[in-house]
């Protein structure tokens, strides 16, 4: 489609408040459920009208939904159930029963959910109702959400634009209202790279924090499927829903997600920024303008607030980009290794291979360019007789950067960060050195190697800028609830900025006026 | 040398072999998978049961769907631990978990769970029936893999066995003979059977051996070539394929040639070994850490609660046996290494009747009570192996051996009750009071019997001093015969001897 200009694409909708959040979706349904049928049958197909632009979902389950739908109407919520009748999309690499799980890949093609991931399972207790499928970059490799069987994303705020990735449908599924939560998948910044692209918070929780039994595996040590949404209060909803132990996965935390709500104030909070990793990338001319004028003009207010920003410097942060792409890949290469043509997938349909030559077939023909280049270099990485020099030196530098960042965090409760160098850049940027973007995900990937949690929040915006800006913050591992109220606080400041792209989902009014903070 | 320390000499009965010892040394190390008798696979909950449908104990773990994740089964890491106790092993404290990666389609995850820098037990041994001593290096955790079922011109894969734990048991090269592999792998076999560690079913493949084998040149300090014999699953035809790579290389050597580092096979049917991988083709693994299975951490409690919770070795019985119990080498040996009689023998002796002796236990034991087991196992047409009780418990023969102790009716008698009791399903001491079965220990009583007998068989009598001493045992038969079993065979004995004294002419 041809893009109307600028100027016309983003006329302020800001005065248009167009969007529900989770919370006041389940407290209108759980007063009134009999709306829910109404209300999901025009959400559907208000989102099956503006997708097409986008092409941020790969499928919407209408038939399981409205039939859903009409079970919870008809029998009403109950006990708990604090995400009653509030829709949920998936991004395609985490399993639900008959649901999509093609990863956005050609090897996975018609493959569908065999059984529900943990977080499904928890979010459906908790009332809600999935509906639809996001696109992504394949196996969550990819920073553009270009690298996809079905085709790019674009960003809503210029349709010329990525959305960035690799969870870039999901990212703009929630900027244009199709749902008020979206799961993601975060490996290296694949939730928190879109948020800062599409303009909504994006919060990759600690290592552990939620299960990933039901997440296709990429790097499994950095994977965790992560959320995106339009408020604070949401991002604390669905957190408490999913995150927990879980006997599924041994790799979860202990320690439950316990809701920190309303406890935190910015006064006193000590902001760390890192200030080698952000002059560099500014000196090196890497640092887009708008995103170092937001970086500024947060700390500028954040120390009106009465927090105390320091710098701070993160040894071992300089080895992060190549430790994290040996150990990604490493991982990766061994967790595709499932995708062979034997028992799933597609089979490369020439006859009488032989085994070898049906895996080869098979998997060349099924796998995209950037998957094998990821496989292809961690198959490196671990070969006999390289693995010490790369994989072991780079997981010496993950425990390196791992007490460098507890070391900074004696000193400080957060840092800041840009979440990404750049704004969204132009779909279809040619790009000969694949390591130019890996650079993208430079204040990403620090987080996913040192287990912690962070989040990307949409900066304030001038008025001359259009594509937003993410911040980001990064908290110890295990403290998300906390990194949640931190979020509430800048919400409470107005430093951070909930936006509507044009032609957002005008979702139907709801009939009863909603509480205060219902509405976004 | 390679560390073995042992100074007896290398013995074998295999022509072939002996000639090649009578220039190289012999060095074989073992790999042994042991599979794990726990009612689920080691990463996830689906059955682990031999024998049914294909594809039907399957779960997303096992078949490695996207998305599933392994959590270690914690009964088969207190089996490994089990086995790694029985052959002396350090138990580490933390030991881990890496992948080794490989493609072929029994393996649906393309790689393998398996332990590597760190196993859960280490450094260990075992003693041979030759008394030689075999140092374990490891033992490690890992999942099996399903089978590949070739049909015609197309494979099935059935993943029933995909992810069922095993152990791995790795031995230094200290094996010399063909002989002391398989008896390494008999020992073995036993301890896990015996600890329920494994069902150990050989045919079913629950027990694999993987034979090292080189030759090195008499006295060398530098190993030679190996090649690597895979899965075999038999003590004998473990013994065939070693003998026989042992002679192949050693044809090799001596022609000239020279031992290339290989994958090999053993075809029992041909008594041949066969190339099935060389070097150029071996997989690199890519072993790394499984990042799915945090660190496992056992604590010395663990290690004692399991410790508590074995069976007592045979080894460990057999002493016990001798020392505190006075058996003979070759009883004690025989008991220790079975099931139910030992059990039986230790449930007995726990509360042994005044009078009687752990040794005529056994010997009760062995002649009465197994002679009732066969018959049992007979009557229900099943082999005497098969039945895992006793069919005279421990206290109905205890009820019975207190009349032999304290004097009330003699072993031989015993043996009359113990049937009665069998076919009647009676106690003894209803059958002892019943048939007023009291032993005669009064000397005039028992000298009346035998005058008697003495006086019938005077031929034998005559006989008997023209030096035909073992007329002794025909006149003792006779008397207690004619006392209708009930005399004390002791008093019998001396009586007799007395009366006979007399009339020495």
């Amino acid at each position: 489609m041809s893009s109307p200009p600028v100027s016309e694409r983003f006329a302020p909708h800001l005065a248009q408040i167009c969007f529900h959040s989770a919370s006041s979706l389940a407290s209108h349904f759980s007063s009134s459920p009999h709306s829910m049928l109404s209300y999901f049958e025009s959400l559907m197909s208000s989102v099956e009208q503006r997708n097409p632009a986008v092409n941020a979902l790969t499928s919407v389950q209408k038939e399981a939904t409205l039939e859903r739908v009409q079970r919870l109407a008809s029998r009403g919520p109950q006990e708990g159930e604090t995400l009653f009748g509030v829709p949920i999309i998936l991004k395609e690499n985490i399993q639900k029963v008959g649901f999509p799980v093609q990863c956005a890949s050609r090897i996975l093609e018609g493959y569908r959910g065999q059984f529900d991931a943990t977080a499904v399972e928890r979010l459906e207790r908790a009332g809600a109702v999935l509906y639809a499928t996001a696109n992504m970059d394949e196996f969550a490799m990819g920073s553009s959400n270009e690298n996809s069987v079905h085709g790019p994303v674009r960003n809503p705020y210029d349709l010329s634009r990525v959305s960035g990735g690799s969870s870039g449908g999901s990212a703009v599924a929630c900027a244009l209202g199709f749902a008020p939560v979206t799961l993601g998948s975060d490996t290296g910044g694949s939730v928190r790279q879109p948020a800062s692209y599409c303009g909504v918070y994006g919060f990759k929780p600690s290592y552990g924090r939620v299960s990933r039994y039901g997440l296709v595996a990429y790097g499994s040590s950095l994977d965790q499927i992560s959320p995106y949404a339009r408020t604070a209060a949401d991002l604390d909803i669905v957190l408490q829903v999913m995150a927990g132990e879980d006997p599924r996965d041994a790799t979860t935390l202990r320690e439950p997600y316990v809701s920190h709500w309303g406890r935190l104030r910015l006064d006193g909070v000590r902001v760390g920024i890192p200030r080698g990793l952000v002059s560099h990338a500014r000196e090196s001319g890497k640092l887009h303008p708008s995103v170092a004028r937001a970086l500024d003009k947060m700390e500028a207010e954040l120390r009106a607030a009465g927090a105390k920003v320091i710098d701070v410097e993160i040894s071992g942060i300089d080895v992060a980009l190549p430790a994290y792409y040996l150990i990604a890949c490493a991982e990766a290469s061994s967790n595709l290794s499932r995708f062979d043509g034997i028992r799933f997938g597609r089979r490369a349909h020439e006859k009488n291979l032989d085994l070898a030559a049906l895996y080869a077939r098979s998997r060349a023909e099924g796998f995209g360019d950037e998957v094998k280049r990821r496989i292809m270099l961690g198959t490196f990485a671990l070969s006999e007789g390289y693995a010490e020099a790369y994989y072991g030196r780079a997981q010496a530098a993950r425990e390196a950067l791992a007490s460098g960042f507890k070391e900074a965090f004696q000193t400080v409760d957060v840092l800041l960060t840009p979440t990404a160098p750049t704004p969204a850049f132009e779909l279809g940027r040619v790009e000969d050195d694949p390591t130019r973007v890996y650079f993208n995900d430079i204040f990403t990937i620090p987080a996913n190697l040192a287990r912690l949690c962070a989040v990307s929040v949409p900066a304030p915006l001038a008025l001359t800028e259009f594509l937003p800006v993410g911040l980001q913050f990064c908290a110890p591992q295990g403290k998300d609830a906390w990194l949640v109220d931190l979020v509430r606080c800048l919400e409470e400041h107005s430093l951070c900025e909930m936006r509507c792209p044009p032609d957002a989902c005008t979702v139907p009014a709801l009939p009863n006026p909603l509480s205060a903070g219902g509405l976004v | 040398m390679n560390g073995f320390t042992n100074s007896r000499a290398v013995e074998t009965t295999h022509a072939g072999v002996l000639k090649a010892l009578m220039f190289y040394d012999v060095v074989i190390g073992l790999e042994v998978h042991c599979q794990l008798a726990t009612r689920s696979k080691i990463f996830s909950a689906s059955a682990n049961s031999f024998g049914d449908e294909p594809n039907t104990n399957l779960d997303p773990t096992c078949v490695g769907l996207p998305g599933a994740l392994p959590v270690l089964n914690d009964a088969c890491v207190d089996l490994a631990l089990r086995m790694g106790l029985a052959t002396q092993c350090e138990i580490p404290h933390r030991s881990s978990f890496e992948r080794k990666n490989y493609f072929y389609p029994d393996l649906p995850k393309g790689y393998q769970i398996t332990q590597l820098h760190h196993p859960i037990c280490r450094n260990g041994s075992i003693t041979l029936s030759n008394g030689k001593s075999v140092r374990i290096d490891r033992i490690q955790l890992e999942e099996d893999a399903g089978k590949n079922v070739h049909t015609g011109n197309h494979s099935l894969c059935d993943y029933n066995r995909s992810g069922v734990g095993l152990i791995e048991i790795v031995s230094h090269p200290d094996l010399e003979t063909p002989e002391d592999a398989a008896d390494y792998l008999r020992k073995l076999h036993a301890l896990a059977v015996h600890l329920g560690v494994s069902e150990g079913d050989m045919e079913r493949g629950h027990f694999r051996a993987d034979a090292n084998v080189s030759l090195k040149p008499k006295g060398s300090s530098v190993l030679g070539q190996r090649t690597e014999t895979k899965n075999v699953n038999s003590f004998r035809f473990l013994e065939r394929a070693i003998v026989r790579e042992i002679e192949r290389q050693f044809q090799v050597l001596q022609s000239g040639g020279r031992v290339v580092m290989e994958t090999r096979g053993y075809d029992p049917e041909a008594d041949e070994g066969f190339s099935q991988r060389s070097k150029e083709e071996a997989h690199d693994y890519r072993y790394f850490p499984e990042p799915d299975l945090p660190p496992l951490f056992v604590t010395p409690e663990r290690v004692e609660r399991v410790r508590a919770s074995m069976p007592e070795l045979p080894d460990q019985r057999h002493k016990r046996y001798v020392s505190a119990c006075g058996l003979s080498e070759k009883d004690a040996h025989w008991l220790a290494h079975t099931r139910a009689p030992a059990a039986w023998f230790d449930a007995v002796i726990a509360r042994l009747p005044k009078g009687m002796e752990p040794r005529m236990v056994v010997s009760f034991l062995q002649s009465d009570v197994l002679r009732v087991q066969r018959e049992a196992a007979e009557r229900r047409g099943v082999a005497v192996e098969d039945l895992t009780e006793m069919v005279v418990s421990a206290e109905a023969a205890l009820g019975l051996l207190a009349f032999v102790g304290d004097g009330t009716i003699s072993l031989r008698m015993a043996k009359d009750v113990l049937d009665e009791m069998f076919t009647s399903g009676r106690a003894a001491a209803d059958i002892v009071r019943e048939k007023g079965l009291v032993q005669v220990s009064d000397e005039h009583t028992i000298a009346e019997v035998v005058l008697r007998v003495l006086d019938t068989h005077s031929k034998s009598v005559v006989e008997y001093f023209a030096g035909k001493e073992k007329m002794i045992a025909f006149f003792v038969g006779q008397t207690m015969k004619l006392g209708g079993g009930k005399l004390n065979p002791a008093k019998v004995n001396a009586v007799l001897l007395a009366e006979l004294e007399k009339r020495r002419p």
